[in-house]
């Protein structure tokens, strides 16, 4: 049995299912980073003293540039499918794809240098709401390089079949990138600058 | 959404001058920062520029500047439940039950003495 209104849109709501899905996995998405703001906030009020300049502001500020070019190549390769140009998608997505790899290749090294001082989670109250939430965000990272991976390789061939569908697909994927790209431009300020 | 390839095409220049100010807004808040402004400015600096720039992204990237209103209508409930989740470290600041020189009408008073 096919899945209904994957392609056409629901009369009801003109929408097709995955897009309205997707947006109501973001928004709970939301409430779970909304929900380890709010803990930050809370931290950082009761805290005696918050420790400031202990991350690399320079890296940090990389891995945004990253993710903000990852978002453009995410988008490049969707508006790609929509112009019917399935070579410069490909292109795009690999490079969406190298670019997250990247920015995770940073957050180790960063990762890695705090444990080599044995600056783990429970060295201070910064560090545990630090590694909670760019760990969070680094998990996001990997499931969205799943399934660009997918698309890269094996779900690429429901472009020959069914065009239209495949174009919904990468702009649900991109919707959950850009998502992604959103937080770490709220986790950048908070956690490395201020 | 764009469906139609002309229209698409516009977007394009639309989704790199984005991507381009988005990087200046980046430019910015770094540069901010090596201001050493005072903590609450610094804060509202950084937090202005942060919204700013998660605007476009949630406007241009992810098209929410003309999406249907199924998707406004849940986001809007997501907007409350974020604000009640931003207000919960307010009520907590608020909450000075069980701290020292707080409780009522007991021990504040040799504090309230000096």
């Amino acid at each position: 049995m096919n899945i209904p209104f994957t392609v056409e849109e629901r009369p009801d709501t003109g929408l097709t299912n995955g897009k309205l899905g997707v947006w109501l996995f973001l928004a709970s998405e939301v409430m779970l980073f909304g929900a380890l703001f709010s803990t930050y906030i809370i931290l950082r009020m009761g805290a005696v003293e918050w420790p400031h300049g202990e991350l690399n502001v320079k890296l940090g500020a990389i891995n945004t540039v990253i993710l903000i070019s990852s978002s453009v190549t995410m988008v490049m390769a969707w508006a790609s499918l929509k112009l019917n140009d399935f070579g410069k998608h490909k292109l795009y997505l690999i490079a969406t794809f190298v670019l997250s790899g990247i920015f995770l290749v940073n957050k180790y090294f960063e990762y890695a240098d705090h444990f080599a001082r044995g600056e783990g989670p429970w060295h201070s109250t910064f560090l545990a709401i630090y590694f909670t939430l760019t760990g969070l965000h680094g998990i996001h990272i990997l499931g969205g390089m799943v399934v660009m991976l997918y698309f890269i390789g094996p779900g690429a061939r429901l472009w020959k079949k069914n065009p239209e569908q495949f174009t919904n697909r990468i702009e649900i994927t991109g919707l959950y990138w850009h998502f992604v790209d959103l937080v770490w431009i709220f986790l950048f300020p908070i956690l490395y600058l201020l | 959404m764009h469906s139609d390839p002309e229209a698409v095409k516009k977007s394009i220049r639309t989704y790199m001058m984005v991507g381009a100010s988005l990087l200046v807004f980046t430019g910015i808040t770094v540069a901010a920062n090596a201001l050493h402004l005072a903590v609450p400015a610094a804060v509202a600096v950084a937090l202005i520029i942060a919204t700013t720039k998660g605007s476009m992204v949630a406007s241009i990237f992810m098209h929410l500047s003309h999406e249907k209103k199924w998707i406004y209508g849940a986001l809007l409930l997501t907007v409350v439940g974020f604000i009640i989740l931003m207000t919960v470290p307010i009520f907590t600041i608020m909450d000075h039950i069980g701290t020292p020189g707080q409780a009522v009408g007991v021990a504040a008073a040799p504090h309230a003495e000096h």
